[in-house]
Order: structure tokens, then C-alpha cells, then sequence
């Protein structure tokens, strides 16, 4: 058994939070990873300029579930800044191998991911596809 | 003469390897076969006794470069059983298909139409729609059955007179389905178009006789027919290549330069601009002239009789993406595992030593018409045994067991 499956990251998937879709999101972005096909959708719903409820369908891998998941546990009261520095101490996370001050609770049940460089992307692109769902969102504000 | 599967495995020194604990079993031979000792070898003693440029040089390292190369070629063309002068050196299946479509598709006009099919790996797709935005072809698609074999029941009516080119795979680096090809010459014959196939499958599989497949051009990889990266080969019949225009310019491919105009290089000098990938040439030759030297009857009984074995022995939640049974169809076995992502399922067989691949396979078409992410893909070659095969089952086994929801 290779040590890339943890069992928290195993549980993270499973657990699914917050997988499925929500009615009339105030924003939605489907992103796919090209290297391997990965597909993520996200839709939020907006209180001011905070994240209110947010949910995720993920057509891809347990480590892509996994990282979803994450998000629906730690999203919600979020602002575009806190989501770009999120994503940012993610990826730093997965190339330093430094705890990061910016990681949500729970994200450093990744750790085991470090070591499989290929894999970065299958966590990152929720991430991703948040931060830009929030950059969105935020320049549509007046 | 016979198979002796020791023997073979014995001239594959990275067979030996293991993966932490496991020992290796190489299943990923689609994406990137092994290369045996003496192919390594043969690029060993060019670099190291007579490296040097090609058609160019007379001192003596160049005239044994130019006559090694030269030999490569002929080596390709007995595979192929088609004159060397029709084979052209490329960086693999995407340059050999890429030349094509930059070369013939300056041949085409505007509402001209090239056949593809749903089947393709992306190096026979992208560069058609490449073409078809520079040129204005259109672009016609030939669709799959459910089983990833080729739909050839309205090939009559995408196959029309303005229908210059039917661009396949010769056999699909997903599903393993083998093309049958009376039906596409048929089509084509009936209106005068060329037919493309993708050889990249099919080329580590034994010798092809292109003659009788009745064919215009056809592309393969030295990569996975046990030679080095980096080289490949297209072959096109020498009244074609002498109607195309050179792909790219520079060196190698001319007769006369001034700084008014050039004179080209006849075919197939005319397509290898530069200095071309030397080493990796004598390898391929090396690799394809060990080939023709085997019992390919025996091989492809014990490659088949692997592949029932996959087909036979893989766990209940998985379904097989291909045909179900063992005609037309190639060592690759594509599948499917119910509530696990292919990559999951790949890098917890790497754990016990089973290289696989999993995702889309450069098959996005084919994907989204299968409705799905991606498979895992085992792909089996000459090298392969029984132990390999059980590796896999046993590995798939334990992997359901640890990810699989019910």
C-alpha cells in the first residue's frame, strides 16, 4: 500500500462535504484538469463579499474529492483575499513541505502528497477554481 | 523458430528493476515500451566510434554516420516492406501526422474534407483542425460504438467526393480495437482520397506489409516500438511525397541554395530539414531489425492468450472499455472501475510494482463519447508474462478493496 492514502485523506473524500450543486448560484465555474481530465464545478452563493454557501461536483480523482472536500468544510465566510492566500499556502505547502500559516484546518492531511509531484494538480485545481470563481465575483461588485 | 519468453525478457535490462519491494511489471508499453540491451548498445557504438553528421561529411566517422543512418532506413522500410526511399525519419507518430497535414494539406483547397474519427488520439485530431483553420477544410468525424470500435455504417455518406483524406488509427491506443480497413479503402477508392493511419499502436506488434493494406501514408513511433525517443517514421508512396512541398527549410533538404531560390532535396531528404536524430535512427533500425527476426505468430498467441487472461480475470466492478473479445484487437486492455478514479487506481498498483496508465488517454473525444474521466489502461508487449498478469488482478483486488464504495 503506497502512503499516498491516508486515511484523512481518505475520510476527506468520503466525507464529501458540501459535494452536489447549489440552486441559483450567484457564481459557477467548471475547470478541468488537461493532463489527466479531472473535472471540477463550483458553485458559490455571495453574503457581501464573503463566501455564504458553496458546493462542488468533482469528476476526478480521491485526492481531487479530497480537496473539494476540504474546501466545502472551510469555505464558507471566505473572502476572495482569504481564498487567494488559501490556494497560496496550499501550493507552497506541497512544494516547501512547510507547514503553512494560510492552510485551512485539515489540509495537512495532504502532507503524503509531496512526495508525488504529478499529483500536485489533482489537489490544487479545486483551489484553483475557487480562487478564480472569487476573483470573478468580486469584479463583478460594483 | 519459436518464443522463448526468458530470452526475450533477458534482453530487457530495466526488467529486473524492482519497485520498492515489488518486482517491476511494466504495463504501460502504449505510452513508452522498454528498449532492449543491444538497441542500447547500437546508439552506444555510433556515439562512441563513428558519430559524426550525416551527408555531409567524406572523412571517415561521416561516411559511417551517413551508411548507419542509411541502413536505419533500409532497416524501416523491410518492416514496413516498402522501399526505404519512401521512409521518411521523424520525431515520432505527432511529427510524421503533423508533416502530413502541413505538407499534403497545403495540396488542399477550401471546402476540400478530411474523414477523422472519434477513436483518435489528439496527434490525429489536433492537426487536422489545425489545418482546417489555416485552410478551410472541413473536418468530417467517424463515430465509435459503445465497445470503442470504429462505426463504419455511414462511412458512404461522410465519405464524399470532396473527401481528400481518411486520417485513422490503425489500431486505438485506448481500447485496442484494431481498424478494419476494407471498408475505409471501399470509401476512399470511390472517390480518389488518400488514407492516413496511425501506426503507433500497431508498429511494436510484429511486421506490417503496408502494400497490402492498400494505404497512402502511415506514421509510427520509435518509442514504443523498443528504440530510443525521439524518432519515427512516416511513409508516404514516392508519387506523393514528390507532389509535397517541403515541411520545413533548412539544411539536409536542399539541392541548390542561392539568395534568389532553393532546389529541394528529393524524398525523402526533402522532409528532413536539420540534422536529423542520428543515434536515435540506428536504434530504431536496430530495434525493428530484431523484430523481423521473431516468431510472430507464436508472439501474438502469447500476447492474445495474456489478454484473455486480463479479460478473464479482472474483478466484477470493472468494466472493460473495448472489445470483449480477442478479434482485431491488440494488447490493450482499457477499463473501468466503478467508484474509483483511474489515477487512484494506478498510483495504488505502482505500490506493488504494476505500472499502468490512467486518465484520457490524449482520447478526450473518445472520453466525453464514453461519458467518462478516463481509464486505467494495462498494455501489454512481447516482454510481458503470466506473473505480470497476476500482478495486475491481485493489485486491482487489494485497490477495490481499499478505495471501492459500495
Amino acid at each position: 500500500m503506497t502512503d499516498l492514502y491516508q486515511d484523512a485523506i481518505v475520510a476527506q473524500a468520503k466525507a464529501a462535504t458540501r459535494a452536489g450543486r447549489l440552486d441559483h448560484p450567484d457564481g459557477s465555474l467548471t475547470r478541468d484538469n488537461p493532463l489527466c481530465g479531472d473535472r471540477v464545478t463550483l458553485d458559490i452563493r455571495l453574503d457581501g463579499d464573503r463566501i455564504g454557501d458553496i458546493a462542488h461536483r468533482v469528476r476526478g480523482c480521491l485526492l481531487c474529492e479530497a480537496s473539494a472536500s476540504a474546501i466545502g468544510a472551510n469555505a464558507i465566510g471566505k473572502t476572495a483575499a482569504d481564498v487567494a492566500a488559501a490556494e497560496k499556502g496550499v501550493r507552497d505547502f506541497l512544494e516547501s513541505g512547510r507547514p503553512d500559516p494560510r492552510l485551512w484546518p485539515g489540509l495537512d492531511a495532504f502532507a503524503p502528497v509531496r512526495d508525488y509531484a504529478s499529483r500536485h494538480t489533482c489537489v490544487l485545481l479545486p483551489f484553483e477554481t475557487l480562487r478564480e470563481l472569487m476573483a470573478r465575483a468580486s469584479e463583478k461588485k460594483p | 523458430m519459436s518464443f522463448d519468453l526468458a530470452a526475450i525478457r533477458a534482453q530487457f535490462p530495466i526488467l529486473t528493476r524492482r519497485i520498492g519491494n515489488a518486482p517491476l511489471h511494466y504495463l504501460d508499453n502504449a505510452a513508452t515500451a522498454q528498449v532492449p540491451q543491444f538497441v542500447l548498445d547500437a546508439v552506444s557504438r555510433f556515439e562512441t566510434t563513428s558519430r559524426a553528421n550525416v551527408l555531409r561529411g567524406v572523412h571517415r566517422l561521416a561516411e559511417e554516420a551517413t551508411a548507419a543512418y542509411a541502413a536505419a532506413r533500409q532497416a524501416v522500410g523491410r518492416y514496413l516492406n516498402v522501399p526505404a526511399g519512401e521512409v521518411v525519419f521523424t520525431g515520432g507518430t505527432t511529427g510524421a501526422i503533423n508533416l502530413v497535414a502541413r505538407s499534403y494539406g497545403e495540396l488542399l483547397s477550401p471546402g476540400d474534407e478530411i474523414v477523422v474519427s472519434e477513436l483518435e488520439h489528439h496527434s490525429n485530431i489536433v492537426p487536422w483542425q489545425m489545418l482546417r483553420d489555416r485552410r478551410g477544410i472541413v473536418l468530417k468525424v467517424l463515430p465509435v460504438y459503445d465497445d470503442g470500435t470504429l462505426n463504419l455504417e455511414d462511412l458512404g455518406r461522410l465519405v464524399t467526393r470532396r473527401c481528400r483524406l481518411i486520417a485513422v488509427t490503425h489500431a486505438s491506443n485506448v481500447t485496442g480495437a484494431v481498424t478494419e480497413l476494407a471498408p475505409i479503402r471501399a470509401a476512399a477508392s470511390a472517390v480518389g482520397a488518400k488514407i492516413l493511419l496511425d501506426g503507433a499502436q500497431r508498429a511494436p506488434h510484429g511486421p506490417i506489409d503496408l502494400p497490402s493494406l492498400g494505404v497512402d501514408f502511415y506514421a509510427f513511433s520509435g518509442h514504443k516500438t523498443f528504440a530510443p525517443h525521439g524518432i519515427g517514421a512516416l511513409w508516404a508512396r514516392r508519387d506523393l511525397l514528390e507532389a509535397m512541398p517541403p515541411f520545413m527549410g533548412g539544411g539536409e533538404m536542399i539541392r541548390t541554395v542561392t539568395m534568389e531560390r532553393t532546389d529541394y532535396a528529393p524524398p525523402p531528404h526533402k522532409f528532413e530539414a536539420g540534422t536529423p536524430p542520428i543515434a536515435q535512427a540506428i536504434g530504431l533500425g536496430a530495434a525493428v531489425d530484431w523484430l523481423m527476426r521473431l516468431d510472430w505468430a507464436a508472439i501474438s498467441g502469447h500476447e492474445l492468450r495474456l489478454t484473455q487472461r486480463v479479460l478473464d480475470g479482472l474483478p466484477r466492478k470493472v468494466r472493460v472499455v473495448g472489445p470483449a473479445s480477442l478479434q482485431r484487437r491488440l494488447p490493450v486492455i482499457s477499463f473501468d472501475v466503478a467508484g474509483i478514479h483511474p489515477h487512484d487506481i494506478c498510483q495504488l498498483l505502482d505500490g506493488d510494482g504494476v505500472a499502468l496508465r490512467g486518465g484520457h488517454h490524449c482520447a478526450q473525444p473518445l472520453m466525453d463519447r464514453l461519458n467518462l474521466a478516463g481509464t486505467a489502461r494495462a498494455s501489454l508487449a512481447l516482454y510481458n508474462g503470466d506473473d505480470d498478469v497476476d500482478a495486475l488482478i491481485a493489485g486491482l483486488d487489494r485497490a477495490i478493496h481499499r478505495l471501492g464504495r459500495s
